[in-house]
């Protein structure tokens, strides 16, 4: 089991004769994911990618393929158009790979999905790995491994960091989720708190946050309430100044709100420990597994 | 993406919201100029800078006539305002409104900004005008009220009578006040704004309701649809090294310490940052190279690092994933050897290619320290700068 993605996934591209969907779309067939259509309109539809066939609607691709999730490369300017036309197609899950997609585009695209069945993870985001099984996005293959850790975070390479030292010190991930670094995405912290407490194979969580917004407050307070598994976190940018974007759109302190003190502070009264460090992230869960007996369970490696 | 006051004003005039009327001066002459043209008895002065608290900072003056704004413009063109936004450096007044003098009868707050927490659009009023709206929150929360708008409607009038009844603006003003609002949403959605804020709103003994300040943010991610906002930036306004970075697509972000960071991707660039701290070294920028760094981006972000003589070492911490170690190796010690670094570089690989990667580095005969993990290479480069 995972949460969002497994083996059985089928995917499909949207945008995928652009040339970093075409590089991915080689790096996601190599790891093994099931890619089952491209979707370019107007001129490509019937023609063949990497072995793929491309379609000239998500529509078109979704009946003739039976795709279940796609993942999107559109550039920004029409990526909300990308988003939406996958969610009227039904798809169970649409991941957004793209950055620098207008807020209000993204105000519009979340108020569409409003009783829609899909679920979409992103924008801005590396996007969801489930070792050995499925890879959708961005983030290298590689350094995942199968286990029982779920991993989520607002950032892509800070990710790859914590996936590292778990997988160092043999400790695989049941999936790795990343929710992305725009203020408003659609699958939020709790939303895949919910979906690993739920996963039989998930054993504990790390969390990755950053400063801006409040999103890991509200996390930390649901995971009090309700989270039957321990989890692990980290905040980035406890040394950033306000007012300033750091790279992220919604990595920013604004009138005094979004501190990685104020974050640390609630995740800690709701029994989150923090990581001092990003070099710790991986110990800090190591640990806590060991005191919550978990460590021979969660040793995959 | 931010603008001037005037700009802003400019904008909302342009959508029929009302503001006093005004006119940009570069100079003193202009300056008089322009409060000959307006014509009434009392004009303001005010200093034009990309941040708030002007007014404490002495960047607003009250003239009673022509010969005072004269002595204001002189006195504020020019001047070096340091407020609770500007930093301790302040900025230097090229700019400056003249605008008529109101009656003022009463100052509210209006804002709007994006809710995170619901994905809406909010407008948020109060009646402590001229204070800010954080402080207000702080002390008297209950005096703030907001309205959440819905995308598919936009905001609809009752939602502003509302507010407006509730910020206690008189009766005999709320239809005012309403078409106020209702203009101002339009210049915010249609604009891309991110943060709109009118603070003080001010309800004058003429019945009219103007905007005395106007505060308009943009969201930079939309620029590419909002040429006519673009035209309103302000070079000098702006950190010279972010200008550059900008240029080649590098994210970089000025700060005032000593080690220079280069790093891949946002959450690991501020955590970079972080770590440095945490050992007590203190970080010059936040820099992102991005996911596709080749050589030329490398050495183009060494220079912008360089051009900051504050720095007494960098730090590249880099997690190769797609981007492979190898070809950010090459392009260190391009870039090292094309500026000529004379100052200590600890270079961090990590992900894809590693070996190869640490082993060009190793071979290049230029003095660059290599780290095993993120905490060592921190370490190290503050034992060196501290060293120098």
């Amino acid at each position: 089991m995972s949460v969002f993605i497994n083996k059985d996934t089928k995917v499909l591209v949207q945008g995928i004769t652009g040339s970093t969907a075409l590089f991915h779309t080689k790096q996601m067939l190599e790891y093994g994911t099931k890619i089952v259509a491209g979707v370019t309109p107007p001129k490509k539809g019937g023609t063949e990618v990497e072995g793929v066939p491309v379609f000239n609607t998500v529509a078109q691709a979704v009946n003739e393929t039976g795709a279940n999730a796609s993942v999107i490369y559109v550039p920004a300017p029409f990526a909300a158009d990308a988003i939406i036309e996958a969610v009227e197609a039904e798809l169970d899950l649409v991941i957004c790979i793209t950055e620098h997609i207008p807020v209000m585009d993204m105000v519009k695209v979340k108020r569409y999905m409003e009783g829609k069945k899909t679920r979409l993870i992103g924008p801005n985001c590396p996007g969801v790995i489930t070792p050995e099984e499925c890879k959708i996005g961005i983030m290298p293959g590689y350094i995942h491994k199968k286990g029982h850790i779920g991993v989520i975070s607002r950032s892509g390479t800070l990710t790859y960091e914590a996936v590292h030292q778990l997988s160092k010190n043999g400790f695989g991930q049941s999936t790795a989720v990343g929710i992305g670094g725009d203020p408003v995405n659609g699958t939020d912290f709790i939303d895949a708190l919910k979906a690993f407490n739920e996963d039989p194979e998930t054993e504990a969580v790390m969390m990755i946050g950053e400063i801006g917004g409040t999103a890991e407050e509200e996390a930390a307070e649901w995971v009090k309430a309700n989270m039957t598994k321990p989890v692990v976190g980290f905040i980035g940018g406890a040394t950033a100044p306000p007012g300033k974007r750091m790279g992220h759109a919604g990595a920013i302190i604004s009138g005094g709100k979004g501190t990685a003190e104020e974050k640390i502070k609630v995740m800690n009264s709701c029994g989150i420990q923090v990581a001092e460090t990003p070099a710790v992230m991986g110990e800090t869960l190591i640990s806590v597994l060991k005191e919550k007996g978990l460590y021979n369970k969660c040793k995959t490696h | 993406m931010n603008i001037h006051e005037y700009q802003g004003k400019e904008i909302l005039r342009s959508y029929g919201v009302a503001v006093p009327k005004g006119k940009v001066a570069y100079t003193v002459e202009e300056a008089v100029e322009a409060a000959k043209e307006l014509g009434t008895k009392v004009s303001v002065v005010k200093a034009q800078i990309h941040a708030g608290g002007r007014g404490k900072a002495g960047g607003v003056k009250i003239a009673k006539n022509i010969e005072e704004v004269r002595t204001y413009a002189d006195e504020i063109l020019g001047k070096t305002l340091v407020t609770h936004q500007t930093g301790p450096n302040g900025k230097e007044v090229k700019r400056l409104l003249i605008e008529e003098g109101c009656n003022i009868k009463n100052e509210y707050y209006i804002g709007l900004v994006l809710d995170r927490s619901t994905s809406k659009v909010t407008m948020m009023g109060s009646e402590e005008g001229g204070t800010e709206i954080e402080e207000v929150a702080d002390k008297t929360p209950e005096k703030i009220f907001k309205e959440v708008i819905d995308p598919v409607t936009g905001l609809l009038p009752y939602q502003a009578r509302r507010l407006a009844f509730n910020i206690n603006i008189p009766a005999e003003e709320i239809g005012k006040a309403v078409k106020f609002m209702m203009g101002l949403y339009q210049v915010f959605v249609e604009k891309d704004c991110s943060i709109a804020e009118i603070n003080p709103l001010a309800t004058t003994a003429e019945g009219d309701v103007l905007a005395l300040d106007a505060k308009l943010n943009f969201d930079d991610n939309a620029l590419f649809r909002q040429k006519d906002i673009v035209k309103y930036r302000d070079l000098d306004e702006e950190d010279e090294k972010e200008i550059e970075a900008s240029k080649f697509d590098l994210s970089y972000i000025a700060l005032e310490g000593n080690i220079g960071c280069m790093v891949n991707g946002a959450g690991l660039a501020m955590s970079t940052m972080d770590i440095i701290k945490h050992y007590h070294g203190d970080p010059a920028n936040f820099l992102d190279v991005g996911g596709s760094a080749t050589a030329e981006k490398v050495t183009e972000a060494f220079k912008i690092i360089l051009s900051d003589k504050n720095v007494k070492g960098i730090f590249v911490n880099i997690f190769g994933g797609i981007m492979k170690c190898d070809v950010i190796a090459e392009g260190v010690v391009t870039a090292t050897k094309e500026v000529g670094l004379t100052i200590p570089l600890v270079v961090r690989l990590e992900g894809t290619n590693v070996d190869a990667g640490k082993k060009i580095l190793a071979e290049s005969g230029l003095n660059i320290t290599p780290a095993e993990s993120m905490a060592d290479g921190a370490k190290q480069i503050v034992a060196l700068v501290n060293e120098n």
